[in-house]
């Protein structure tokens, strides 16, 4: 009977993590419905860009409030789950505080986590007023679940926090007490500089048995709420904290404004433009290649990256906020092309999990179901979303690959923009005029 | 018109044996665009002023295809630049100079996997490297006291990290520079790009050229500096739609200084 706690923490443990590798699997599976793109190369630009962006977050505050609060509720999330660490050691073994012989410096990073864990608390609290009560656009246009998920994950920290610092008034009372199990030979076990004055009054009137209680109900709610935050995760735009790491690892380190060129066009416009090719041959044998589609109309079409980005995509909307089209009422929003590709992603792996591992069309895709035409041709490609995002998302070349769609595999371009492409074939300018007038302008 | 410029072409060049130190793309809006035509010339006065050994490629040049390739059309796109790319290696050009950024950014970063590699230039770089070499002297008296505001063309800055050229070189014109409130990294765009200057607006509340031009006017400027044909455009429109054309005018960089 001792050792059932014990028992049940090892087993839940375990079970948590057992479910979250499974979902991990699946956002991995999913991921590699990507076509495949190398971005194995310059590994030190990617690495100090890891450091610099993600570990750094220097993005984050070129809006310095949301930046900065930002920045604290990371610091103080890192920071506070190096105690997770003594808490599940005391679990397995139903030990107390078992960090504790690390003496002076243990009160010190205890003393440290409460600070940070009220700090966090506070921000938290910020951030809700800021979404719920500002009016601040990016947020107010959120809707259904995205609005929902957002605040569930202030809902979580708060309830965290308020439960660790319960957690270390009540375990601090008890070693007062000289509570067995609790109390230490020599002296006090951490130092609680936020529980003491914020908690600790409302529990000096308590005997020790209602304290113990408290104390272990306390203990497990808090563990059990970070497991839950762990599978939480898969289903919400939480994801980043931990893809924004691979997600700013793979980033693309070209200039923005390169866009890739299309190496299948590259091989049939070599073919059309050179001289001694058979324009009747008919295709090589023992192909078993299927011709390229060009473009992208669903998820698969798209590269791997871009679908990282899908599910690191935190919803800030700071892309949004800065895009021309969107600041001028068109329907183009970047946060949403991302939205959309995540949605679709997980309806496509939902398919494939459901068929066995067979993905069985349901006569849906990404273009026209979830992103229509306006949006795509409203865009300036102009870059303001992918210089901004904190994590280096590019909702600007899934864009382009639909667009590339809709004019190379559908001639679906806007009137004026055929015309337009037709002056660039007949006359080498996308106005009407006349290749031999090119030097006109010398003389006039 | 009014003054004569010299404007080389790379086959009389080429006929003559003389390799010139760099080619000017006039790029498709610098040739027949009525307001991109006089930022051609005004750049061009620049060019003979400073005494540069440059030729153009005349009916030999053709669109860059970025319009097409941005509207989608990789294979027009692709066909124009191998079109160029033959054309420009014949004449084994090194350096490459341009007052479009939109051909800028293409032939700098799109054309080199397709086999032309070239150090390519915007205007304001070159002019920069004209000015700080002592090559070209500006005086600095037209536009000394003026209230200048620069508007960042999109791929110019964003897109390749330009953002000092050309206030580098607008500081020579003694005027005073004030930077719109969305400047370099978050400026916005004018609302040409991406195939836009050549179709209607998605609908909206409002024309993206209009929001570019109540940026700029926040500053109060008796000038609006662009670096790019199409920016202009958008500028001066919003500019008249504003009914401010009396009082602000809208120029290049080159035109700026070619003036000064």
């Amino acid at each position: 009977m001792k050792y059932i706690p014990n028992i049940l923490f090892l087993l839940l443990f375990i079970g948590a993590i057992v479910f979250f590798a499974t979902n991990v699997k699946k956002l991995i599976r999913n991921i590699n419905l990507g076509l495949d793109v190398d971005r194995t190369d310059q590994k030190k630009v990617r690495i100090s860009n890891v450091i610099r962006i993600a570990l750094g977050q220097s993005k984050m505050v070129t809006r310095p409030i949301a930046g900065f609060l930002h920045i604290i509720v990371y610091v103080g999330f890192i920071l506070i789950n190096l105690e997770l660490l003594e808490i599940i050691i005391d679990g397995v073994f139903g030990t107390h505080r078992v960090f504790f012989p690390l003496g002076g410096l243990y009160n010190y990073l205890i003393g440290s986590f409460e600070v940070l864990a009220f700090l966090v608390l506070v921000t938290v609290i910020i951030f809700w007023i800021r979404r719920n009560a500002l009016n601040i656009k990016r947020f107010a246009t959120l809707k259904g679940w995205s609005k929902k998920d957002g605040n569930n994950i202030l809902y979580f920290e708060i309830v965290l926090m308020l439960l660790f610092l319960t957690m270390n008034a009540a375990d601090y009372q008890l070693q007062v007490l000289g509570a067995e199990h609790y109390a230490k030979a020599d002296g006090v076990a951490g130092a609680f500089p936020i529980s003491s004055w914020l908690i600790h009054p409302l529990l000096e009137n308590l005997s020790q048995g209602t304290l113990i209680i408290l104390e272990r109900t306390v203990w497990w709610l808090h563990i059990v709420g970070i497991l839950t935050f762990l599978n939480y995760l898969y289903y919400s735009k939480h994801l980043h904290i931990l893809l924004a790491f691979p997600n700013v690892y793979f980033a693309n380190l070209n200039p923005n404004g390169q866009l890739d060129n299309l190496e299948a066009v590259t091989k049939e416009v070599q073919l059309m433009m050179d001289p001694d090719a058979d324009p009747y041959a008919a295709p090589e044998e023992n192909t078993e290649e299927e011709p390229a589609k060009f473009g992208a109309s669903d998820v698969t079409d798209l590269n791997w990256v871009q679908l990282l980005n899908a599910y690191t995509c935190t919803e800030c909307g700071r892309c949004t906020s800065s895009c021309p089209a969107n600041l001028t009422g068109k329907q183009l929003s970047p946060r949403k092309i991302m939205m959309d590709t995540r949605d679709r992603l997980e309806e496509v792996g939902k398919n494939i999990d459901a068929n066995n591992g067979e993905f069985v069309d349901d006569g849906k895709q990404l273009l026209g179901d979830y992103i229509t035409k306006e949006e795509l041709w409203a865009c300036t490609t102009c870059n303001a979303c992918v210089e901004v995002c904190p994590v280096e998302i590019s909702p600007l070349s899934i864009i382009m690959d639909m667009r590339r769609y809709l004019v190379m595999e559908e001639s679906a371009a806007p009137t004026e923009l055929n015309n337009m492409m037709s002056n660039i074939e007949n006359n080498g300018a996308p106005w009407p005029y006349n290749q031999m007038d090119r030097l006109n302008w010398v003389n006039e | 018109m009014s003054e004569e410029i010299k404007v080389p072409v790379m086959a009389d060049c080429f006929a003559q044996g003389k390799q010139p130190e760099i080619l000017f793309w006039v790029g498709s809006a610098g040739s027949f665009d009525d307001r991109a035509k006089k930022i051609s010339r005004a750049f061009v006065k620049i060019l003979n002023k400073a005494n540069v050994d440059f030729a153009v490629l005349g009916t030999e040049e053709s669109c860059t295809g970025d319009i097409a390739k941005r509207a989608g059309n990789e294979f027009l796109f692709q066909m124009q630049a191998v079109t160029n790319i033959e054309v420009l290696n014949a004449y084994e050009v090194k350096r490459i100079v341009t007052c479009d950024p939109h051909s800028f950014n293409c032939i700098k970063n799109e054309y080199p996997s397709l086999g032309g590699k070239y150090e390519v230039l915007h205007h304001t770089q070159f002019i920069d490297e004209l000015i700080k070499g002592g090559r070209l002297k500006v005086e600095g008296n037209t536009y000394k006291g003026k209230r200048i505001t620069f508007h960042d063309p999109c791929y110019l800055g964003r897109s390749n990290s330009e953002y000092d050229a050309p206030r580098n070189v607008l500081s020579n014109t003694n005027a005073d520079i004030i930077e719109m409130k969305r400047n370099k990294q978050t400026a916005l765009c004018c609302g040409a790009g991406g195939a836009q200057m050549f179709k209607e607006p998605e609908k909206g509340d409002m024309d993206i050229n209009v929001l570019r031009t109540e940026d700029a006017l926040e500053t109060k400027p008796n000038i609006i500096a662009t670096g790019c044909p199409y920016c202009n455009t958008m500028l001066t429109d919003g500019v008249k739609n504003k009914e401010k054309e009396a009082e602000i005018e809208v120029l290049d960089i080159a035109e700026l200084i070619a003036n000064s």
